[in-house]
């Protein structure tokens, strides 16, 4: 049926490192992954395409044990497994390095290393671990200091500990999961540095990611995953090439989104050097979002984007500068009065900081303007007006979902992101706010958000997008501003911005004064 | 304040290590189920029931040990249930917790009833008598207050490094602090999360459970219905005023039995004329304001409070 | 072998929200039925008599309802305080402060007779909420943990009043440990045609009026709202501070308004053992009826029906009195556990072909790992 089946068919002395046949795993009536082969040889680099949602972190769960297929097998060797904990997972030699560091920010790197003291040979002791890790460190290239507290280090060291935790092990298969989406390009090359030293030494890779680029230049054979099937598995000899790799993710050509010129009119949101503590302080953050204008915001996970978005949010108060809306200086701002001036806001966290999953999405749906008419008077709720507004918000967005009475956390990602547009732009806002308003969605709604940002620039309004997504950026924005620790170190229009400059940017090297 | 200084004699911190005994022993209970992530409320009734079983235990069987070790199996149980209600089945550990503490209490209640009626004067057991430690217990000051008290006052006292050693010097206290921190890195490294939350929950039961005896067999030598009186919260209080740390919690269990101490003397001596429940609120009042401060610098283990389901992200 | 999975609900039948109550209680008398056997006892009889002695007069049935009251008082007020996830576990200090006050108001002799009543209601009703608003301003303010501040308020005001009616309230009349009676004008009246007093209507217009609260306002929603997700509720721009803080005073005032109805309507005085144990049952009374005010009107009428039964049950067949303690224990337990059924959906799956297991940590304990039976599914 698949590319895949054929591979592992191809008669060979010795078996593939890790086959998986048939695997099947449904959540609820979501069938994410659907009867996928794939296997993996000594010496491989697997590239794991796919869109969000396409099934890839499922498939790898299966592998590790976090979840149970529902059908399939797994060979290690050649031989039958039964993987039903990340114990067995380890025990066999799979490793896992998940895309949120599963690490204890308050131990020590040893400490992190030796939690479940499970080795490759039996139990694994404090001075076989030091020694492990040192050697680790020489040979790929990944040193670390075993007594530094976790908490402490760089993203891109916590990623060497996530590594090393598998390696100290005795991983012989390491997966890893959108391993660059939190690094810099430089560490991103110190890690690529890594996975080929492994590979050479007769160890086998599963780099799962969507960025293309990466996955042509770092692996040896692509496997690209779509709506939990496997889509195509080709060897990366050079004859595959990016536009054909999306084709074969997204099912059919990615049209960009059409964006007519348009000249900004007024300002409509503007940052005069405002800083702001937070995990990552705002340092002197000055930006202006003009009418019919998309800005996006650019920056390697935590420099400070989660931030400004908090503080155009309204819930994050700032400590100097000031913030106008309309030309007019907002002395106190709230997550109320930034609402009244018309700002809707799309946060990162679409159920913890965006909705309450636990109610029905109607109250959901009417959170922010409860207090106001239609949804109460006097105080007293109108549930009918509030049932109505859902209905049409579910209606016009096409959500799907059983109707307003359903528990809000029952709603898919992709849902879930056009209730919360719907709501936020409900009452015909100026200013848009949206942080990573397409993280873990699917194609489909992608196309429809990003519409609905086009749509309000048309109409004259303008649009904060925050996004890591780079290719997000750069077909929507109009301008591209970059964050890195805290500031705001480059602020270009799109016809300036190419990805390798704002890749340096992000990465903190500093543009010399033209 | 001369009178003051005359209440701190030798008898006064002798006294004091004997009336932290309970509350060491039921905080580091405490303490191991916080850090595996498990709030564990249901310590005042498990208390009770660790003073009900071990007193009915002993009386009947005429053995104080076997009374210590049937509240230990006791107070295991009641671990074992606690890890049902908010372990496997992942339920609020708030509610669970007030749940096994009602339900322990009522048990309690019940089972002496059942045993012993409404008898005119309260049965009662010889209770534990001091084990002068051989030498050591002649030392002058350190002597009578350390080395001559009852055996289960120098469990309770090994009990801190115990406990402290099993946390940051073994591999299984590795992964209990794991599984309280981050219970999906533990999982990824091949730690069971509800193996490692149960054990912390029946060995931490079982701890409570003697801290329950001791005041019902060597403290007191009869089970009254309120012979526990609110020591359990306190013991949650301490856990935190400790900041999780079982050393900081030993120093605060000394601390409010040095309030209690010192209320009994002065009830005892009449010499303040304060109304004796107000020295009795006195722990409680100090236990609020010591949390009070040091709420600030709290660090609770990350994972507390938050049951751990496999596939749920 | 057939593992049993549970996925989450997207809507909870309203039937199921009555059913698990049902069946919660049904199982917490056939667990309880062991310690009846234990008594010697015929467990029919014991719970015939725990069940029904209290229809066998109309005098029984006031005294049920007499009993219900407090109990549905300190129900509404935990309920309240536990959607807006304050867990206030105080409403016996609570009641007790209101009891208090509404006892020194009802000895002033300066006072006209006719504004005793209202001003004993509301004197309870302010006592106990800034009795309550003390362990909810620490958690706002300074994030100390509410649990082990409402407990040990407890202990505080039961010594605190102790010492009151030892010392100063003492009543110099009996010279027993109590306060002095209230003046007879403060006697809360009873209700036409029911012969009950007024508290206990008060506390059913208090359910309806909660209920009313919490479903129709917008004080309730926010209420809710924070309770779920503070987060999110402060991100649409509620006051969640402020919030938790109105949330502890409705609760406490509830809970004072107990301590009202227990001085104006049967005690008539305050004594240090007024509440035994009220607050603590106004935890499984607002987790029977599942956090909903109108369902706290049978949750409480049960346990009304258990207490008093259990006297009654203890003199005719020698099973302690105790048994209903024991009830109330098992019900919370088995609720919260059967709570679990309005969230998720049992469903049995077969599992795929079993392979051999590769090693020796492969084999779960009973108990621990996804071995047991219940693993948590869906997302």
């Amino acid at each position: 049926m698949s590319a895949g089946r054929d591979v592992a068919m191809i008669p060979d002395a010795r078996p593939p490192l890790v086959a998986m046949r048939g695997i099947s795993k449904r959540f609820g009536p979501v069938q994410a992954v659907a009867d996928v082969d794939l296997s993996v040889a000594a010496g491989d680099i697997l590239g794991l395409l796919g869109e969000n949602g396409a099934g890839k972190t499922s498939l790898m769960n299966v592998l590790f044990g976090t979840y149970a297929a529902d059908a399939g097998t797994i060979e290690v060797d050649g031989r039958p497994v039964a993987i039903r904990s990340s114990a067995d997972a380890l025990a066999v030699g799979i490793g896992m390095v998940h895309q949120h560091f599963e690490l204890v920010p308050r131990h020590t790197v040893l400490e992190n290393l030796l939690v479940g003291r499970a080795g490759p040979d039996g139990r694994l002791t404090r001075a076989a671990a030091l020694e492990r890790l040192a050697r680790i460190g020489c040979d790929y290239h990944l040193e670390l200091d075993p007594d530094r507290l976790v908490g402490d280090l760089a993203i891109g060291e916590q990623q060497r500990v996530e590594i090393a935790k598998s390696l100290v092990r005795g991983a012989r298969i390491l997966v890893l999961d959108e391993p660059t989406a939190t690094l810099t390009p430089r560490e991103a090359e110190g890690l690529f540095r890594a996975l080929r030293s492994m590979a050479a030494r007769g160890m086998g890779v599963i780099f799962i990611s969507h960025k293309l680029g990466e996955v042509l230049a770092l692996t040896s054979r692509i496997a690209v995953m779509r709506h939990g099937r496997m889509a195509a598995e080709r060897a990366n000899d050079g004859s595959l090439s990016k536009p054909e790799l999306a084709r074969l993710m997204c099912g059919r050509d990615l049209a960009p989104p059409e964006k007519p010129a348009m000249a900004p009119g007024a300002p409509l949101l503007v940052l005069d050097r405002v800083s702001a503590r937070g995990r990552v302080p705002l340092r002197d953050v000055s930006l202006a979002l003009r009418e019919g204008e998309i800005v996006g915001i650019a920056g390697v996970s935590g420099n400070g984007q989660r931030e400004l978005a908090d503080l155009v949010a309204g819930i994050l108060p700032p400590a100097s500068g000031t913030i106008a809306v309309a030309g007019r200086a907002v002395p106190d701002p709230s997550p109320r009065r930034m609402q009244a001036l018309g700002i809707g806001r799309v946060p990162e966290d679409r159920l913890t900081t965006g909705m309450i999953g636990a109610m029905p999405l109607s109250e959901s749906m009417a959170l922010p303007w409860i207090d106001e008419p239609p949804f109460s008077h006097h105080g007293v709720l109108d549930r009918r007006a509030i049932r109505a507004f859902a209905a049409a918000g579910i209606a016009r967005f096409d959500i799907r979902t059983s109707g307003p009475d359903a528990r809000t956390g029952t709603l898919s990602g992709g849902n879930l992101q056009k209730a919360l547009l719907a709501r936020e732009l409900a009452r015909g806002p100026r200013i848009l706010l949206a942080a990573q308003p397409t993280r873990g969605i699917d194609v489909g709604a992608t196309e429809f958000v990003h519409a609905q940002f086009l749509a309000l620039r048309r109409a004259g309004g303008a649009v904060l997008l925050v996004s890591e997504d780079l290719e997000e950026l750069f077909a929507l924005s109009d301008r591209i501003a970059v964050m890195y620790a805290g500031r705001i170190v480059a602020d270009l229009p799109i016809g300036e911005a190419s990805v390798e400059r704002v890749g340096l940017l992000m990465a903190g090297v500093e543009e010399r004064a033209a | 304040m001369e009178t003051l200084v005359t209440l701190l004699d030798v008898g006064f911190f002798a006294a004091l290590v004997r009336i932290s005994t309970p509350l060491l022993l039921a905080s580091l209970g405490e303490l191991l189920s916080e850090r595996s992530g498990v709030l564990n409320l249901g310590i005042e009734g498990i208390m009770l029931f660790g003073a009900m079983t071990g007193f009915t235990v002993a009386y009947f069987s005429g053995s104080l040990w076997l009374g210590v070790l049937a509240a230990l199996l006791a107070g295991a149980l009641a671990g074992l249930l606690m890890a049902f209600l908010a372990v496997v089945l992942g339920v609020s550990q708030h509610v669970s917790g007030i749940g096994l503490t009602l339900l322990a209490t009522g048990l309690s209640f019940y089972v002496y009833r059942l045993v012993f009626g409404q008898p005119a004067s309260p049965p009662n057991v010889v209770p534990f008598r001091p084990w002068p430690v051989p030498v050591l217990s002649d030392l002058p000051v350190v002597g009578p207050i350390l080395f001559n008290q009852m055996p289960l006052t120098y469990l309770a006292l090994l009990a801190v490094p115990a406990v402290a050693f099993l946390l940051y010097r073994t591999p299984w206290g590795l992964d209990l602090r794991t599984v309280g921190e981050n219970p999906r890195a533990a999982d990824a490294a091949g730690v069971n999360v509800w193996r490692m939350r149960t054990q912390a929950l029946v060995i931490g039961g079982a701890m409570m459970a003697l801290g329950g005896a001791y005041l019902s067999i060597s403290q007191f030598n009869a089970f009254t219905f309120g012979v526990v009186s609110g020591r359990g919260w306190v013991a949650v209080a301490l856990v935190v005023f400790g900041l999780w740390s079982p050393w900081r919690c030993a120093a605060g269990a000394l601390l409010f039995a040095a309030l209690e101490a010192l209320q009994l003397r002065l009830q005892a001596n009449n010499v303040l004329h304060v109304p004796y429940q107000v020295l009795l609120m006195l722990p409680f009042v100090m236990t609020i304001v010591a949390m009070a401060i040091v709420s600030r610098n709290a660090r609770a283990p990350a994972a507390l409070l938050v049951p751990y389901r496999k596939e749920e992200r | 072998m057939i593992r049993v999975r549970l996925e989450r609900r997207e809507v909870t039948p309203a039937w199921l929200q009555v059913a698990i109550p049902i069946a919660s209680v049904l199982v917490t008398l056939v667990l309880c039925a062991a310690l009846v056997r234990a008594a010697g006892a015929d467990v029919i009889e014991a719970y015939r008599i725990l069940l029904l002695s209290t229809f066998r007069s109309g005098y029984d049935v006031q005294d049920t309802l007499v009993k219900a009251a407090p109990l549905l008082f300190t129900g509404l007020a935990v309920l309240v305080a536990f959607r807006a996830k304050f867990w206030n576990i105080g409403a016996e200090g609570q009641l007790m402060a209101g009891a208090v006050a509404a006892c020194f108001v009802g000895e002033r002799t300066f006072l006209p007779a006719v504004s005793l009543v209202p001003l004993m209601i509301v004197s309870a009703a302010l006592f106990g909420a800034l009795w309550a608003l003390l362990p909810a301003l620490l958690k706002v303010r300074l994030k100390v943990d509410d649990v082990v501040t409402t407990l040990l308020l407890n202990f505080i005001m039961l010594y605190g009043v102790t010492a009151l009616l030892e010392g100063p309230w003492r009543d110099p009349k009996s010279g027993y440990p109590n306060a002095p009676s209230v003046r007879i004008e403060a006697e809360f009246p009873l209700v036409p045609g029911l012969g009950v007093h007024l508290g206990v209507a008060l506390a059913l217009a208090a359910a309806l009026l909660v209920w009313w609260m919490m479903s129709r306002t917008t004080l309730g929603f926010r209420i809710r709202a924070v309770g779920h997700n503070p987060a999110a509720a402060a991100y649409a721009g509620i006051g969640v501070g402020r919030v938790i803080l109105t949330a502890a005073l409705v609760s406490g005032a509830l809970a004072g308004l107990a301590g009202a109805g227990e001085v104006g309507g049967v005690r008539f005085q305050v004594t240090s053992d007024l509440s035994s144990g009220y607050g603590y049952a106004g935890i499984v009374v607002a987790t029977l009826a599942e956090l909903n005010p109108l369902g706290a009107v049978p949750a409480a009428l049960f346990f009304a029906i258990v207490f008093n039964g259990a006297g009654t049950m203890a003199r005719a067949t020698g099973v302690p009195i105790y048994l209903a303690d024991v009830i109330q224990g098992v019900a919370l337990v088995t609720m919260v556990a059967g709570r679990l059924f309005a969230t998720y959906r049992p469903r049995l799956v077969r599992p795929l072909a079993p392979a051999p297991a590769p090693g020796p940590e492969a084999t779960p304990s009973p108990l621990a790992g996804r071995g047991g039976g219940v693993a948590a599914e869906g997302r």
